[in-house]
C-alpha cells in the first residue's frame, strides 16, 4: 500500500463513493433520488450544502432532466457526476444515448437494480443491460474499495482527450451500495497525481460558438456512427494505462478481465459484479475436492475486451456463465450471448453453459455455485449446453 | 459545413460531431423536400405580407416591386402561405419549382 494513503475507514460504500466524488473536485452534480442510489446523492447534497464541496448541486424533477443537465454541464467543460438505478435509468435512457454520441465525459454510478414489473427495488443487472448499447464506457465493481477507487478512474478515463466518453460505474444495489466496508481513502496528493483537471476539446463558449448535437442527414449519419464506434474501441489503451497507474499509486491491480485460480482450470465460472466474490469462496471449496475450476470476472463490459477475454479462457473446456438479466425471447442472458459471439470464430473454444441467477436480489450463495457446477456438467454430458437455464426457479 | 455532407470521411469529423463552422444550416437545402410549391397571382395580391409572416421557414421574401415570392431552396411546400392568404392569391402547384 502507498505510504501516502490515509489508512482504512469503516464507511457505508455509498458514502465512500460520494467522498470520492468530492475528492475529484467535481463541479456539477445533478440527480434525482432513486433506491438504491439515494445515499450517494443525498450525501453529496450534504457535502455541497455544508461547504465541503464547491460544486453546483442541481436538483431536478426527473432523471431525464438530470441527464440533460449533465449534458449541458459537461459541454460547458465542467466535471460532472450523476447516479441512478433501474426506472431512473430507464427514464434517462434517451439522453444517455445522446451524451455518448456527443462525446461528453461524465461519471454515472448505476446502483444496479431490477426493472419493474413486478415492482422490485432489489439488485440485478436488468437496468444496465437496457443501455448496454448506448456507447458509454461501462465497468463493474465487486466491492466497496473497488467502487471508491473507480470513481477516480472513471473521471480519469472519460475526460482523457483520447477518450472523451461518459463512463458508467456499475455497483450492485444494496449488496455493495448499502454495506459498511473498510475503505482505504486516497490522499489529496494521490488524487492530484492521478486525475488532471478536465480540459475539454470543444466546449460551449460564447466567445467561440460551436454547434453541439447537430442535425445529421443520411449523407453523414453513418460516418458519425463509425467515428463514435472507432473512438470507443480506441479508448482501450487509455483504459489499461489508467489501471496500470492506479496500481502504481495504491497497489491494487485492476484489469479488464479478472481471473482467479484459472491457470489449470478446465471449468471457469464467468461473473460480473459482486457475485464474483461469492464465486471465489465456492471455487476455494471446490478446489479442496480436486475440481480444476476457476473464475473469470468481467470488469470492463464496454468497450468489450475481446483479446483479454479470449486469453483468459484459452485453456478452459467449459465456461459457466452466470447472467443477472434475461434477454426475453432471445438467447438467455446478455453476457453469455456476448461471450458466445466473441468465441465463435475461435478454432478451439470452450463450451458455454448459461445460467440466469440472482434476479432482483435473490441470494446466490456458495452452495448455489456447487449446484450450478453439477447442473453444468450434466448439461455438457447430455450435449444440451446451448440451452439456458433460469437457476433455482420453482415449478 | 465547409464541404457538402456527402463528402466527409468519418476520420475528418470533430469529436461528438461538433460543428465549428457557424451558419452551416444554410448549406442544407431543405427545399428538396417539397412536392408542391407556391405560386403568387400578382393581379389579386394586396401586398399584405401575411405569407411572409406565416412562413415557418422564412422562405417567403418581398421583391423590389412589393410583391412576394418563394425562396425555393428552403421552401418545403407546406402550403401555409396559400392557406393564410386573404385574397387566395397563392396556389400550390405540383413540382419543386
Amino acid at each position: 500500500m502507498s505510504e501516502t494513503a490515509k489508512g482504512k475507514v469503516g464507511i457505508e460504500v455509498s458514502l465512500a463513493v460520494s467522498e470520492a466524488v468530492k475528492q475529484c473536485d467535481t463541479d456539477v452534480i445533478s440527480a434525482y433520488p432513486i433506491t438504491p442510489q439515494t445515499h450517494i446523492v443525498e450525501h453529496l447534497a450534504e457535502l455541497v450544502a455544508n461547504g465541503e464541496l464547491d460544486a453546483e448541486f442541481i436538483p431536478v424533477e426527473s432523471e431525464h432532466s438530470a441527464m440533460s443537465v449533465c449534458a449541458g454541464s459537461s459541454a460547458a467543460g465542467a466535471r460532472t457526476f450523476t447516479a441512478t438505478a433501474s426506472q431512473g435509468l430507464a427514464l434517462m435512457a434517451e439522453i444517455v444515448y445522446c451524451v455518448s454520441a456527443m462525446r461528453l465525459p461524465m461519471v454515472m454510478v448505476v446502483a444496479n437494480r431490477s426493472l419493474n414489473s413486478p415492482l422490485s427495488i432489489w439488485n440485478d443487472h436488468g437496468d444496465v443491460m437496457m443501455v448496454r448499447d448506448s456507447g458509454w464506457v461501462q465497468i463493474f465493481v465487486e466491492n466497496g474499495q473497488e467502487a471508491y477507487d473507480h470513481v477516480f478512474w472513471c473521471f480519469r478515463v472519460g475526460e482523457d482527450a483520447k477518450v472523451l466518453h461518459p463512463v458508467m460505474l456499475n455497483m450492485d444495489g444494496f449488496i455493495v451500495t448499502h454495506v459498511v466496508e473498510p475503505i482505504e481513502f486516497w490522499s489529496e496528493d494521490m488524487v492530484r497525481k492521478f486525475l488532471p483537471p478536465f480540459k475539454p476539446v470543444h466546449r460551449l463558449d460564447p466567445e467561440k460558438p460551436a454547434t453541439f448535437g447537430a442535425f445529421g442527414p443520411p449523407e453523414i449519419f453513418t460516418e458519425a456512427k463509425m467515428a463514435q464506434e472507432h473512438a470507443l474501441m480506441a479508448s482501450m489503451p487509455v483504459i489499461e494505462k489508467a489501471w496500470d497507474e492506479l496500481f502504481e499509486l495504491c497497489g491494487r491491480r485492476y484489469q479488464p478481465v479478472e481471473s482467479y485460480r484459472f491457470e489449470d482450470a478446465k471449468i471457469l465460472f464467468v461473473t460480473m459484479g459482486s457475485i464474483g466474490e461469492t464465486a471465489r469462496v465456492a471455487i476455494d471449496e471446490m478446489r479442496e475436492t480436486g475440481e480444476q475450476i476457476g473464475l473469470v470476472s468481467l470488469r470492463l463490459w464496454r468497450p468489450f475486451p475481446f483479446a483479454r477475454f479470449k486469453d483468459a479462457v484459452r485453456n478452459a473446456e467449459v465456461l459457466v456463465v452466470i447472467d443477472r438479466a434475461i434477454v426475453f425471447g432471445g438467447v438467455g442472458g446478455p453476457v453469455a450471448a456476448e461471450l458466445r459471439s466473441a468465441l465463435y470464430s475461435e478454432k478451439k473454444r470452450p463450451k458455454v453453459v448459461n445460467f440466469i441467477a440472482g434476479l432482483a436480489g435473490r441470494d446466490v450463495q456458495p452452495d448455489d455455485f456447487w449446484q450450478m457446477l453439477e447442473r453444468a456438467k450434466n448439461r455438457v454430458a447430455e450435449g444440451r449446453e446451448d440451452e439456458f437455464e433460469i437457476y433455482g426457479v420453482r415449478g | 459545413m465547409v464541404k457538402p455532407a456527402d463528402q466527409w470521411k468519418w476520420q475528418e469529423l470533430e469529436p461528438g460531431f461538433v460543428v465549428l463552422a457557424p451558419g452551416s444550416a444554410a448549406d442544407y437545402k431543405t427545399g428538396d423536400w417539397k412536392s408542391e410549391h407556391p405560386v403568387w397571382n400578382e393581379s389579386i395580391c394586396i401586398k399584405c405580407g401575411l405569407c411572409h409572416i406565416y412562413c415557418p421557414d422564412i422562405a417567403v421574401f418581398q421583391k423590389s416591386t412589393g410583391y412576394f415570392a418563394g425562396d425555393y431552396d428552403y421552401c418545403k411546400g407546406c402550403g401555409i402561405c396559400s392557406q393564410e392568404c386573404p385574397t387566395g392569391a397563392i396556389s400550390m402547384v405540383e413540382g419543386k419549382e
